[in-house]
Formats: structure tokens, sequence, C-alpha cells
């Protein structure tokens, strides 16, 4: 379990972690997601006590990192694959650190095993792919069997068969009733590995919801219509009393009614349909509409500098508001 | 998390990277060789001498002469074994593994420092004998009166060079900036503020010239130098110890 309790970073008057609360549980994989520059690597670095928080407090098992005994047995981390000299070789890598922590040396090639790096062993870590490198950094998480994992954006680099490889993992390692702590810029890779999300965007805590709750609120599923008699549909679908918007190009969108219904109305009614399709906004959709409104938020009251990471996110769409639908919720959780 | 255990992993660290080997073999062959040759040009010298140099001919401190190169590779040995760390991105992996970064500081030390006064000795008695052998008749004996304690010198010399060198990189961390200040400093602007008269009373109170001094078997009659051998090399271990407490203050509250 890992606990954070208003934890803050500033890095002069840039805010780059701000009151972050939450807590990472046992057992299941817990995403932490947010864009770029969001403040995830900063966030795990104050939780392996590399960077000290400005204020606030992070607790491994309920100590601070710095109390712990032999602290890769307690919690493994992959911050990120070029952590380790390019000179040494993968064994002597992986031993240094294993001698560190009164780690047995067979764990050395039993963890080589299990990323499947056992021929390149004795060959230096810097002819390794992005790949190697990853599978390197996780093979050095693994290595103290801690009840706590940490990985910072671990498909970075890594081939298709391999990232099918650190999701099962992943899964395997909650399966076991370990705590997995994964970030990712991703909505899509974290859709298919974690059981509860973290969002954060500009630092803040945007959500700390179940994937299942997630994904409830965010695909929603409505109907596009399109027919030539517009507006008689229009009142007939009003009449009905279901929600409709009127978008771009003449298409009417149906909220939270089955496409069968409108059908049967379009029918009553002696409509001609040109389109009647089920829509399913995607979670990236709804990922890009969080954390964009996160950067709309901020952008009055932070130095312009802060907006680089924002500027190549599509605008929200129109209409889009916060506080809409599933966000309310979230804070008190 | 003991302090044993921590030792044994920067053990495995510092002898599997190829920094180490190559630092310390140029170290060693380069304080030797340059340490003959120049023994065996004094040697043919000897005759067209003063009387005066003649005097003050200091067969044990020529054989040393080598040092003044040698100690360039220490420098670089010193100051890799710290910022390899830094520069390669291993610290956060490092401290992650041993978050007491005093302990993970004096590891670090007590090992490379122990490898570098190994070294260091074996260099420092291997460039007296060989060089005494370069002298032939002019050679001194280690028996003489102060002649061991110069060789021992040496070796405690070349070892404090280094741990310097280690403390100022742990301050500065990229090793390019660490060699840029210190190799400048110890070949060229040490030697300049120790041979011009304005700076002269200053320049023997740098680490590399009060701690050579304990290389000196005779000293010349118009020395003024406040201090004697053991004098100057406390001056060199104030200078270590200066820099080793800047880079522990340094790396203790630092983001990693």
């Amino acid at each position: 379990m890992i606990e954070l309790e208003g934890l803050t970073k500033r890095y002069g008057e840039k805010t780059a972690v701000d009151d972050l609360t939450f807590t990472v549980r046992p057992g299941i994989v817990t995403g932490f997601l947010g864009p770029n520059g969001a403040g995830k690597s900063t966030t795990m670095r104050m939780m392996l006590g590399l960077d000290r928080p400005t204020s606030g407090d992070v607790r491994i098992d309920g100590r601070h990192y710095d109390r712990l005994k032999d602290p890769l047995t307690a919690i493994g981390a992959l911050l990120d694959a070029k952590a380790m000299h390019g000179g040494r070789t993968a064994y002597n890598h992986l031993l240094c650190l294993a001698q560190s922590n009164g780690i047995p040396r067979r764990r050395v090639d039993e963890v080589l095993d299990t990323v499947g790096l056992t021929a390149v062993a004795r060959k230096k870590a810097k002819g390794f792919s992005l790949g190697m490198g990853q599978r390197l950094g996780i093979a050095g998480a693994l290595l103290g069997d801690p009840r706590i994992l940490m990985f910072d954006e671990p498909v970075n680099g890594l081939d298709p068969e391999g990232i099918h490889w650190i999701r099962n993992l992943m899964k395997s390692l909650a399966g076991q009733g370990r705590t997995v702590f994964v970030s990712s810029h991703l909505m899509s890779e974290m859709a298919l590995t974690a059981d509860h999300l973290v969002v954060i965007g500009q630092g803040r805590l945007l959500a700390d919801t179940s994937m299942p709750d997630f994904i409830a609120r965010n695909s929603r599923g409505y109907v596009r219509v399109r027919t030539p008699q517009r507006e008689a549909f229009l009142d007939a679908l009003r009449a009905a009393g279901m929600a409709v918007a009127e978008v771009d190009g003449g298409a009417l969108e149906v909220d939270g009614v089955p496409a069968e219904r409108i059908g049967d109305l379009a029918a009553q009614h002696r409509v001609t349909l040109h389109e009647l399709s089920p829509q399913q906004a995607s979670l990236e959709e709804a990922f890009m509409q969080l954390t964009a409104e996160s950067v709309e938020y901020h952008a009055h009251g932070a130095a312009p500098s802060d907006r680089r990471d924002g500027t190549d996110r599509p605008a929200a769409p129109p209409g889009a508001r916060a506080g809409d639908g599933w966000g309310a919720g979230w804070e008190g959780k | 998390m003991t302090a044993i255990q921590v030792i044994r992993s920067e053990w495995t660290k510092i002898r599997s990277v190829a920094s180490t080997v190559w630092t310390l073999s140029l170290a060693v062959v380069v304080t030797i060789a340059l340490g003959m040759l120049i023994s065996a040009l004094s040697r043919h010298d000897f005759d067209s001498m003063t009387p005066q140099d003649r005097l003050t001919f200091d067969p044990t401190f020529i054989s040393f002469a080598g040092m003044s190169l040698g100690q360039l590779a220490m420098i670089v040995f010193g100051v890799l074994v710290v910022s390899n760390e830094y520069s390669s991105g291993m610290i956060r992996t490092s401290l992650a593994a041993v978050p007491q970064r005093g302990t993970f500081l004096a590891s670090k030390l007590a090992v490379a420092t122990a490898l570098a006064l190994v070294v260091g000795m074996a260099t420092s008695f291997a460039a007296f004998f060989l060089g005494q052998a370069m002298l032939g008749p002019h050679r001194a004996s280690l028996g003489d009166p102060g002649v061991l304690r110069a060789v021992f010198g040496g070796g405690l010399y070349m070892t404090l060079i280094a741990v310097f060198s280690m403390g100022v990189a742990t301050m500065l961390r990229s090793p390019m900036l660490s060699l840029g200040i210190l190799m400048p400093f110890f070949f060229l602007i040490s030697n300049i503020l120790g041979n011009v008269s304005a700076t002269k009373k200053i320049g023997r109170f740098l680490p590399d010239q009060a701690g050579s001094k304990i290389m000196q078997v005779v000293s010349r009659p118009d020395d003024s130098t406040p201090y004697g051998p053991w004098g100057g090399l406390g001056i060199m271990v104030l200078w270590v110890l200066a820099a080793l407490l800047g880079g522990y203050l340094l790396l203790r509250r630092r983001d990693a």
C-alpha cells in the first residue's frame, strides 16, 4: 500500500505536483494517468525518496521510504530504462543492486530468466535496445520479490509481444496480492490493464475512480440520426421525451435511448431515415477532455511555459463543460 | 541494510566498469615510466651540475617526477567513480536501493579510496625503486633518513588526489565540469601560482603543493615553507575533508 497525503512539489514558481492525496491499494493494478508533463514521474520519484516533497507526505506500507530496511524487498520500481550504467553487464547491474539489499545472488539469474534476458546477461547494457533496457529495468524491480511494484511508462519502446508480456505480468503480480502502480499517458493502455485509475493533470488530482466506474461514466452512448424531415422528427423525439442535440452537418444525436425505439418512432411518424447508428465516445476522448479542461482551468493562473504540453492536445468538443456527468462525484472518494 | 552490503555492492560496481581499469593502469604506467625517464636524464646531468645543485640533489623526489602527470589519471579515476552515477542516470536506481545517502556515499568512497590506496602505494614504491635504479650511483636507499616517509607519502598523495576529486565530483555531478576544473587546476594553475613570487605564499597552501612536500627528502636552503612534510599532508587532508563534506551536504539535500 502506498499512501500520499497532500503531496506537493514546487520548482521555484512552477508547481509540478499540487496537493495530491490518494491511496494505492494491494491486489489490483492502479493506473496513473496524465498527459506528458502532468507530474507523474515527479510524483513517483517522491514516492521513492529521490525527490524531496515541498510539503506533504508519502508512506510505503506505513513508513517513509528511507526508513525501509532493504527497500528493494518492499518496493520495486522501474523509473526509466536508462537509469543504469551502459558499460556494466546486465548481470553485474542486477548483482550490485542485489548485494546492496542483501538479496541472494540466485535471484539475479531468476529475474533475468523472468524477463527473458538470460542470453544477454553478460552483455553490456549500452548495446541494448530500448525494449531490452526496459526489460532489464523491470528485472531490477522484481529482484527483491517486493510486495509493491511501480512502473513508469513500462510499455515505452516495447514491441507488441513485449507489451502483451508486460500487461500479463502486471495482472499476475496484482493477482498474487501485490500492489501494482503503473503510469501511462495512454488511456487505451490503461483500459486494458488497470483496475483502478488515478488521473492527474498539471500536477492536480482529476480523478480517483475504479476502471468500470470510469468506463460507465465516460463511454457516453448515443444514437446518430439523419433524416430529410429533420424538423418534424425533432418535434416527435422531443414529444417522446428524448434528449436530442442538433449537431453540425444536420445530424441529430439522441442520448440514452436504444436505436430500436428511435427506429420505431420514425416508423410511427412515417419519417424517412438516412442514418440510424449507435455511437460510443471513446475513453481516449473522455481522458483528453478531462485533462484538456485542467489545462484550460490552469491557464489563467499559471505561467505560459506551463502550457507547452497542452498545445498539441485537441480542444475540448463544443459544449463540453466541467462538472458534466461522471466527474461530479470523484472528489468524495 | 548494513554498510557491509552496500560496500559489497559498490565493489561490484567499481570492478565492473572499464574506466576503473584504464584510469588506474594509466596512473601506474605514466607515473613510473615518466619517473624512470627523468631519473635517467638526471643521472647524466649530475656531472654538469653546480656544487649548489648537487647539494640539494634529491634522488627520491626525482623518481616521483612522473606524478605530476600520473596524478591526472588519478583525478580522472576519482571523478568517474562518482560522476558515472550521474551521467548514466544510475544514481536514481542506486539511491532507490540505498536511500540512506550518507551510507551510500561513505561506502562508495571507502571502496574507491581503498582501491586508490593500494594502487597508489604500489605505484609509489615501484616508481621509487625503478627510478633509483635509473639514477645509478646517485641513488637513495629506502633506509636513508626520510626516504621511507617520502615513498609512503607518495602513495598517500596519489590516494588523496583521487579522493579530493571524488568530493569535487560529488558536488558538481557532471564529469565534464569536474574534469574541466580539476585538470587545468592541478596541471597548470597550481604550478603557476606556486612559482610566481607574488602568489607563492598562497600557492603553497593548495592541496597538491602542500601534499607533495611529503615526497621531498632534501629541502633547498632557501626554503621558507612554513610547514613540514606531515604538516603539508595535513593541509591536503583538510582540503579533501572540505570537498567531501561539501559533497555530502549537497547530496543529502539534493533531488536525485
